[in-house]
C-alpha cells in the first residue's frame, strides 16, 4: 500500500498518527464521490452564488496603476465574499462534504480567526456542532473575532500549549480528531495537512483564478502576465494559481519576512527548509535539531512555519516565485490601497499589494498585474493603527 | 548480524518462561526534566523491574501527545535535550542490561533532520525518506537500539525508512490502532518485526482510569492476521491495567504516569521515584507497601 496520490514530488503525503489514517482514506473517497455527484456540485454552486455572493468582481485598480505608472492592476475582490475573505469558499465546501460524510461535530483551528469566523458562519448555516482551537494568545489578540464565533453559535477553546498561536491551535485540532475521529470532521482551513486536504482545500479555492481569468479575459480579451498573492499556509494563492498553471503567467507568491529575514519571520519557502510538520512533508521554519521554531508577522493569517506542499513543488519546479516583504512594506501597502482605491485590504493581502507596488512601475502599461485581494482589513485596524503610531514615534 | 527484532522475541520468551509476563516497558522521555537526569532514571528504571525501554525524543508539536508528555517535551527541549540526548539513554539501557529491548520513540521531522548538516542549503529533499535517516540508523544501531517507532509515520509512507533501518539491524515498530482498518492490520502484519504496538485507544496519550472496553476485540482482530509479538500503550497506569492487558498480550508500556511521576518528584527523589513506581507496576511490591 505504497502511497501513490497525494504527493507534489517529495512534497505532501500522509505523516499521521495511525488513529487517523482510516478518517483520511474516508474523506478522500467521500470527496472523489463527492467531485462525480451533480447534485452536490450543484449544491456548492447555488451556495456560492446565493450565500457567499459569488462571483466576485474583478476591479481595475485605475488610481493605483496610474500612481504607480507601469502595469494595469487588476484586483480579484474576495474580500467582497460573505464574511470578507477568501476562507468561506473552503469552509462551505467542507461542511457540505462533512454533512455528507454524515458527521455531526465539525473542528477547525484558526490564528487570526478569519477561518474560524468562516467556519463557525457554514456551520450555523447547516445547523452544525462547530469547536474552533485557537491558541490563548490570539484569543487575546483579536477578542472581536471570537465573539463573532460566539454569536454564530461556535465554542471557541483557547489552546495553551507550546506559542499559544496557530501551529499549537493545529496540534490541538489534530489531539481533538484523534480522540473524537469518528463523529467529527476537522475542517482544515488552508491548503495545508496531510492529503487529501491540500487537495480539497485547492479545489475549493479554485473558483478564484477560474473566475479571474475569465473576467480578464472578458474584459481585455487576455490573460494577466503576473498573478501574485500572499502565502500563509497558501490557500488563497494555490486557488489562484491553479487554473492559471497551463497558462503563460508569471506566479508569484508573497510571504511574510516579518521583522526581515535576519529577525523574527514568516517566510518559510524563502528561508526555511524541508521538513514534515502537520501531517505533511513541505517547507517549515526549524532549527537544526528539527524543531518546528516560531513564525512571526504583523499579519496573524502568515504566522505560521509551514505551507502548503504544493508551493513548495511549485517553488522546487520553478513554476513560481516565491518573494517576501516585511511587516513595515505590508503597513505600506495597506496604505497605498486605501489611498488610492478605497479599499482596505487584510494586512495579509496588504503583503501582495505591496509586492505588486515593487515590480509595477518597471513594467509597461501593455502589461497586466492580477492580485488576489484575499480579504477585507476591517479586522486589523486596531493592530495597523497601534503599528503605524509606533512607527511615527 | 542476528534476525530484525531478535531481542524482543528473546525477552518475551524469557518471561513467559519464568511466567511472570507481562514485560512493562517504561516509556521515558529523554532529557526530561534535564538531560544530565536521564542516564540515572533509565538505570532506576531497570532495578524497578522494566523488561525493556522505550526512549522517547521529545518534539515542539506532538500532536499524538496529551498533556502530560507535552509539558514534558517542553521542559526537556528547554533544558536542551536532543536526538542525541535519546540516544544516550539507549545506550546506557544497553550496557546496563544487555538482554533487555530497547526501543527509540519520536516524531519523523527530528529524526530526518539528524545528521543532516545543511539545512538551509538543502533546497531538494529527494522523494524517498530513506536516506535521510541513515544518520539516524546509524547511530542508533552503535547506541545499541533494536527497535524505532516513528508515531507520524504510518505504514503507507514506511517502505523507505523500514528498508534503511533494517540495513543497520534495527526493527520499525508499527503502530495500530482501534480504527485500524482489516486492510492495514494486514499491511502492517507484512511488514511487522520486533513487536506491533498497539495504541489501545482512540485518542492521544495519557493515563486513564480503566483499559478501553473494546482492547480485547482489537487485540483479536490483530491477533488473527500475524504472529509478530503484540505490545500495548496509551491510558496504561496501573498495575491492573497490566495485569489486565498481560493476559492478552506480552507487553505493557506506560507512559503518562511515569512521566507524571517524574514531574511530581522533588530534586533528588527522582530516581527512587521512579524505580518504585516499576516496582509496582510489574507487581514486585505491592501498592500498599509503594505508597
Amino acid at each position: 500500500m505504497t502511497r501513490e496520490t497525494g504527493a507534489f514530488g517529495p512534497f505532501g503525503g500522509q505523516f499521521a498518527p495511525e488513529t487517523l489514517m482510516p478518517a483520511l482514506a474516508e474523506l478522500e473517497e467521500a470527496w472523489t464521490e463527492a467531485q462525480k455527484d451533480a447534485e452536490f456540485r450543484a449544491e456548492l454552486d447555488n451556495m456560492l452564488r446565493d450565500y457567499v455572493g459569488r462571483e466576485t468582481p474583478l476591479t481595475y485598480a485605475e488610481r493605483l496603476s496610474e500612481q504607480l505608472g507601469g502595469a494595469q492592476i487588476w484586483l480579484k475582490r474576495e474580500d467582497l465574499a460573505h464574511t470578507g475573505a477568501h476562507k468561506i469558499n473552503n469552509a462551505l465546501g467542507q461542511v457540505l462534504l462533512a454533512r455528507r460524510m454524515g458527521k455531526p461535530r465539525i473542528i477547525a483551528e484558526t490564528g487570526a480567526g478569519q477561518h474560524g469566523v468562516a467556519t463557525a458562519t457554514a456551520c450555523a448555516r447547516f445547523g452544525i456542532e462547530c469547536i474552533v482551537y485557537m491558541g490563548e494568545e490570539d484569543v487575546r489578540r483579536q477578542a472581536l473575532n471570537v465573539f463573532r464565533m460566539n454569536l454564530l453559535g461556535a465554542e471557541v477553546v483557547p489552546v495553551n500549549s507550546g506559542a499559544r498561536t496557530l501551529k499549537d491551535a493545529i496540534n490541538e485540532s489534530i489531539r481533538d480528531w484523534v480522540t473524537n475521529v469518528r463523529t467529527t470532521h476537522y475542517l482544515i482551513g488552508s491548503a495545508i495537512g496531510p492529503h487529501p486536504y491540500p487537495v480539497i482545500v485547492r479545489e475549493l479555492q479554485s473558483c478564484i483564478g477560474r473566475e479571474a481569468r475569465d473576467q480578464l479575459q472578458e474584459k481585455i480579451g487576455r490573460l494577466p502576465d503576473v498573478a501574485i498573492a500572499c502565502v500563509g499556509g497558501g490557500s488563497n494563492a494555490i486557488g489562484l494559481f491553479h487554473p492559471l498553471i497551463d497558462d503563460p503567467v508569471r506566479l508569484i507568491g508573497v510571504e511574510a519576512a516579518g521583522e526581515g529575514l535576519e529577525a523574527r519571520h514568516a517566510a518559510t519557502l524563502s528561508a526555511g527548509s524541508p521538513g514534515v510538520l502537520h501531517g505533511t512533508r513541505t517547507y517549515v521554519l526549524q532549527d537544526e535539531h528539527g524543531q518546528i521554531t516560531e513564525a512571526h508577522s504583523i499579519s496573524a493569517g502568515l504566522d505560521y512555519p509551514g505551507v502548503g506542499p504544493e508551493h513548495a513543488w511549485l517553488m522546487l519546479t520553478e513554476r513560481a516565485e516565491y518573494v517576501s516583504v516585511t511587516d513595515d512594506e505590508a503597513l505600506d501597502g495597506l496604505k497605498l490601497l486605501s489611498e488610492t482605491e478605497g479599499i482596505i485590504p487584510a494586512l495579509e493581502t496588504a503583503h501582495a499589494i505591496a509586492y505588486a507596488a515593487k515590480i509595477a512601475p518597471a513594467m509597461s502599461p501593455d502589461e497586466t498585474i492580477l492580485i488576489g485581494l484575499s480579504g477585507r482589513g476591517d479586522k486589523d485596524v486596531e493592530i495597523v493603527r497601534d503599528a503605524l503610531a509606533a512607527r511615527e514615534r | 548480524m542476528s534476525e530484525l527484532g531478535a531481542r524482543y522475541r528473546e525477552a518475551f520468551a524469557a518471561s513467559r518462561a519464568r511466567g511472570d509476563g507481562p514485560l512493562v516497558f517504561p516509556f521515558l522521555a529523554a532529557g526530561f526534566p534535564t538531560p544530565e537526569e536521564t542516564p540515572d532514571l533509565v538505570r532506576a528504571a531497570l532495578r524497578g523491574g522494566a523488561g525493556g525501554f522505550e526512549i522517547g525524543v521529545p518534539f515542539s508539536d506532538p500532536l499524538a501527545d496529551g498533556p502530560v508528555h507535552q509539558d514534558a517535551y517542553t521542559v526537556a527541549l528547554a533544558a536542551g535535550a536532543t536526538v542525541e540526548t535519546a540516544l544516550e539513554a539507549c545506550r546506557v539501557a544497553r550496557e546496563t542490561q544487555p538482554e533487555v529491548p530497547v526501543t527509540l520513540m519520536g516524531y519523523l521531522n527530528p529524526f530526518l533532520s539528524y545528521g543532516s548538516s545543511t539545512l538551509a542549503s538543502e533546497t531538494n529533499p529527494g522523494e524517498s525518506l530513506g536516506e535521510p535517516l541513515e544518520p539516524l540508523a546509524r547511530r542508533a544501531s552503535e547506541a545499541g537500539v533494536d527497535g524505532i517507532i516513528v508515531v507520524d509515520l504510518p505504514v503507507d509512507e514506511s517502505d523507505a525508512a523500514r528498508e534503511v533501518l533494517a540495513r543497520y539491524g534495527i526493527a520499525l515498530i508499527y503502530l495500530l490502532a482501534p480504527t485500524s482498518t482489516a486492510e492495514r492490520i494486514a499491511a502492517v502484519a507484512e511488514r511487522a518485526a520486533g513487536f506491533i504496538y498497539l495504541v489501545s485507544l482512540t485518542g492521544v496519550t495519557g493515563a486513564r482510569d480503566q483499559v478501553a472496553r473494546d482492547f480485547e476485540a482489537f487485540v483479536s482482530r490483530v491477533r488473527t492476521k500475524t504472529d509478530t509479538p503484540l505490545a500495548v500503550g496509551f491510558g496504561i497506569s496501573r498495575r491492573e491495567h497490566v495485569q489486565q492487558v498481560g493476559k492478552l498480550v506480552p507487553a505493557a508500556i506506560i507512559g503518562s504516569a511515569l512521566t507524571a511521576t517524574i514531574a511530581s518528584a522533588s530534586d533528588g527523589a527522582r530516581a527512587a521515584a521512579v524505580e518504585q513506581y516499576l516496582e509496582v507496576v510489574t507487581g514486585r511490591r505491592s501498592e500498599e507497601t509503594g505508597k
